[in-house]
C-alpha cells in the first residue's frame, strides 16, 4: 500500500443479497457432507400470505353487527355431497393430519383432547390410528396414505371421515421418510417393519394411479362404511384448478387444499422451499374449480398452510373456503418451540422458534419424538387445554372481523370484504390492490 | 346356499347384505351370479362365510377382507384382496395390476397370472401365483410371502423389505436391494405349506428364494439414484 492510501476511507464491507451468509453456510454444510439438507416444518421463506390482505370493516355501505354480543355463527358441515353421516363441527378449524411416529402418543392425545373440547376434529396421520387419538377425538379423520402403514378397516369403520392423502403442501409429489431414530418398538408394530430402519412413505398410492382409479378407490371406500363416512381428498397446492376439478370428478365430498406453508414431519429442504405454491395463490382457483362445476358449498373446501390467526381463518373463509386446518400452530400451541427449552435448543445447535429437525426425535418439548424421557416432559391434559385455548382464541378473532363485515356467520365473509396491500397477493387471491378497483389480470382489462 | 344376482338386486344391496352378516350366521354359503366385471364386490367383509363369484370382476374385489373366504370363478381387475387382513381368496383365472396390495394377513391364490406389482407393499399376506408374474411386483414388499410358480417379471422386489419371495421359474431382473438368498431348510418347510395351501402341485426344491440385501435400510445418500 502506498504511503498516500493509509488511512483513506476504505469501501464497506457488502454482503452479497445472492450469496447470502445463510446461503453460503448451506454451500459450506453441502460441501462437508455431501447429502442435502432434511427437515421438518414448512416453507420459511417469505411469501405473499394472508398478511397481504386486510379487511375494509364496515361502513355506510355496510352494517355492522355488534361486536361482542351479536349472533355470528361459526359451526360448519363437511360431507354433505355423499355422505349419510356429514361431520359437525362447532368451529371451522379443524387439526391436520399428523402422524404417529412422527408426534409422541401423548401429542396425539392433547390434540385429541383440544380439539373435542373446542368442537372440532383432528386427523389421524401415516401409521395408523393410536388409541390414544381415537379415545379423546370426538370426531376423527382417518388418513389413507400411499404407504398404507398400519391401516385397516376396522379402523377406517370407526373413523368419522376419511381423507385419502394424494399430497401435501410441503411437497407435492413427494414421499416421506420417517428416520429409525423415532421408530420405537410400538411405531414399528403399528408399521409392520424392523425396529430401528428409515421408513419410507411411499410418494403414490400402489393400487390406484389416475383419477379414474381414484374413483373406483373411493367407491370401494363407500362400499366398505357403508357410505356413512364423509370422503375427504388431500391435495398439495400445486394445480388447485385442475386438481380440485378431478377430486370432485372422482367423487370427493370434501377437498383438502395445502399450501407450501403447511409443515411436514420430514423432507429435503430443497422441496420444501422450491416445490409448490402458496396457499394465498390456491384457494381462489380452487374455488373457481367448485364454481365452474356449481360444487362450492355443496363440496366443502378446507385450506391450510401457515394459518396462525383468526384473521387468517377469516381471510381464508373470505376467499371461499369452507374451513381451515392447522398443524405447524397446534404444535407450537401444545409448547413445541417454546423458549423454556431454549438452553437445549442451544445444545441442538438451533434455537427456539426455529427447532425444526423434527425427524431426529430429540425434541425438548416431548411433542415430536419417541424417547420416553423427553415424552414425559410433555402433558397431554395441558396440551389438551392449551389447544383448546388457542382454537377459542382463533374463533373470536375470527368472529370478531366478521362481525365488523356486517356477517352474522363466517361462511358469508365474501372476497368484497377484503383489500390487498402488493399486487403479488392481489394477482394471487383476486382482491383489488388497496385504493383500488383493479387486480392483476382482473376480466376486462388487458394487463 | 344363498345366491345374489348382482345385475338385478345392485352393489350396495350386496355388501351391505355381506356385512350385515355376523360370525354365528348359519348363512355361510353365498354364490354371487352376474358380477359383469363389476367393482369393489364382496370388499369390507367380517365374518366367516365362502363366498363365489361365477364370472369376472372388475377392481379391488374382496379388498380389506376379514375371515371371508372368496372363490372367483374368473379373472379380477386390479387390487383384488387389496389390504386383506385375514381369509382366503382365491382367483381361478388371471389377476390385474397390484394383486394382493398392502395386504396384513391371509392368503391370496391367483391360479392364472398376475400382472404388474403383484404384493406391492405387502404388510404379511401370503400369495401364491400358479403362473407368471409382472414387473415391479413386492415392491417395498414389507413382510409376508410371495410364491411365483412360474417367472416373473422385471425389477423383482426392488426396495424390499422383509417379505420372503420364492420364484420356481425366470426372474427377468431383480431390483434394487433385492437379492437371491439361500434356501435353507426352515425356508423349504415354509414353502411346502404354502405350496399345499395355494393347491400347487410344484416342489418347494424347484423354487429359489429372493429377500432383502438390508443395504437400503437406514438412508444413505449414496443409495439415490
Amino acid at each position: 500500500m502506498k504511503d498516500e492510501q493509509k488511512g483513506a476511507p476504505r469501501t464497506m464491507p457488502i454482503q452479497s443479497a445472492t450469496f447470502s451468509n445463510p446461503v453460503n453456510a448451506e454451500i459450506r454444510r453441502a460441501a462437508a457432507t455431501g447429502i442435502y439438507d432434511i427437515r421438518g416444518g414448512g416453507a420459511k421463506r417469505k411469501l405473499p400470505h394472508f398478511d397481504d390482505l386486510l379487511f375494509l370493516g364496515a361502513s355506510i355501505s355496510r352494517y355492522p353487527l355488534e361486536g361482542y354480543r351479536e349472533k355470528c355463527e361459526t359451526s360448519v358441515t363437511l360431507g354433505t355431497r355423499f355422505a349419510k353421516n356429514p361431520i359437525q363441527l362447532d368451529i371451522p378449524v379443524t387439526i391436520a393430519g399428523m402422524s404417529f411416529g412422527a408426534l409422541s402418543g401423548g401429542a396425539k392425545e392433547a390434540l385429541g383432547r383440544g380439539a373435542t373440547m373446542a368442537g372440532t376434529s383432528t386427523t389421524t396421520g401415516d401409521g395408523g390410528m393410536t388409541e390414544e387419538e381415537r379415545g379423546h377425538s370426538n370426531k376423527l379423520v382417518y388418513q389413507y396414505l400411499p404407504s398404507r402403514y398400519g391401516m385397516n378397516p376396522d379402523d377406517l369403520r370407526r373413523a368419522d371421515a376419511i381423507e385419502i392423502v394424494v399430497g401435501q403442501g410441503a411437497k407435492p409429489g413427494g414421499g416421506g421418510m420417517l428416520l429409525g431414530q423415532k421408530i420405537s418398538d410400538r411405531v414399528a408394530e403399528m408399521r409392520n417393519l424392523p425396529k430401528g430402519i428409515d421408513q419410507r412413505s411411499a410418494c403414490r398410492h400402489p393400487d390406484w394411479t389416475g383419477p379414474d382409479d381414484l374413483e373406483i378407490k373411493i367407491l370401494e371406500l363407500r362400499e366398505i362404511t357403508n357410505w356413512e363416512k364423509p370422503i375427504y381428498i388431500k391435495v398439495g397446492g400445486a394445480r388447485p384448478y385442475f386438481d380440485t376439478t378431478l377430486a370432485v370428478k372422482a367423487g370427493a365430498d370434501v377437498v383438502v387444499l395445502d399450501g407450501m406453508q403447511g409443515g411436514t414431519a420430514a423432507t429435503q429442504d430443497v422441496f420444501i422451499e422450491h416445490v409448490g405454491q402458496p396457499i394465498l395463490a390456491c384457494i381462489r382457483e380452487a374455488v373457481r374449480a367448485l364454481q365452474d362445476l356449481d360444487m362450492h358449498r355443496e363440496v366443502q373446501l378446507v385450506v391450510s398452510g401457515g394459518i396462525r390467526t383468526g384473521a387468517d381463518v377469516a381471510k381464508a373463509m373470505a376467499l371461499g373456503a369452507d374451513a381451515v386446518a392447522i398443524g405447524t400452530a397446534a404444535l407450537i400451541a401444545l409448547g413445541d418451540n417454546d423458549p423454556k427449552w431454549e438452553a437445549e435448543y442451544n445444545a441442538l445447535g438451533t434455537t427456539a422458534g426455529a427447532y425444526d429437525d423434527w425427524h431426529e426425535g430429540q425434541d425438548p418439548a416431548g411433542i415430536t419424538t419417541q424417547d420416553p424421557d423427553l415424552m414425559a416432559r410433555f402433558d397431554p391434559i395441558e396440551g389438551g387445554r392449551r389447544l383448546n385455548n388457542y382454537l377459542k382464541v382463533m374463533t373470536l378473532e375470527a368472529q370478531t372481523i366478521a362481525r365488523a363485515c356486517g356477517k352474522n356467520h363466517l361462511h358469508n365473509l365474501e372476497p368484497e370484504d377484503l383489500c390487498a396491500l402488493t399486487l403479488e397477493a392481489a394477482a394471487m387471491a383476486k382482491i383489488p390492490l388497496a385504493g383500488t378497483d383493479w387486480y392483476p389480470g382482473k376480466p376486462g382489462t388487458s394487463y | 346356499m344363498q345366491t345374489f344376482d348382482l345385475e338385478a338386486q345392485g352393489l350396495r344391496a350386496l355388501n351391505s347384505t355381506l356385512h350385515a352378516q355376523a360370525a354365528n350366521t348359519n348363512q355361510t354359503h353365498w354364490e354371487i351370479v352376474n358380477p359383469k366385471g363389476s367393482h369393489a364386490i364382496a370388499v369390507g367383509l367380517d365374518a366367516p362365510i365362502e363366498i363365489n363369484i361365477k364370472g369376472s370382476t372388475g377392481y379391488y374385489c374382496a379388498g380389506m377382507n376379514k375371515q371371508a373366504t372368496v372363490n372367483v370363478h374368473g379373472s379380477v381387475g386390479p387390487g383384488t384382496a387389496e389390504n386383506m387382513m385375514s381369509g382366503m381368496v382365491v382367483v381361478e383365472g388371471d389377476a390385474s395390476q397390484y394383486a394382493g396390495a398392502t395386504g396384513h394377513g391371509g392368503t391370496l391364490v391367483i391360479k392364472g397370472n398376475a400382472s404388474s406389482r403383484c404384493g406391492i407393499s405387502m404388510k404379511g399376506i401370503d400369495i401364491i401365483v400358479h403362473g407368471n408374474i409382472g414387473h415391479m411386483s413386492a415392491f417395498m414388499a414389507q413382510s409376508g410371502n410371495l410364491v411365483v410358480c412360474g417367472d416373473a417379471g422385471e425389477a423383482l422386489g426392488d426396495s424390499l423389505y422383509e417379505a420372503r419371495i420364492f420364484v420356481r421359474g425366470s426372474v427377468k431382473s431383480l431390483g434394487a436391494d433385492c437379492i437371491e438368498k439361500e434356501m435353507r431348510p426352515e425356508h423349504i418347510a415354509i414353502l411346502e405349506e404354502l405350496l399345499e395351501r395355494g393347491g400347487c402341485d410344484a416342489k418347494a426344491s424347484e423354487f429359489k428364494r429372493y429377500g432383502s440385501a438390508r443395504q437400503l435400510y437406514n438412508f444413505n445418500i449414496d443409495n439415490a439414484y
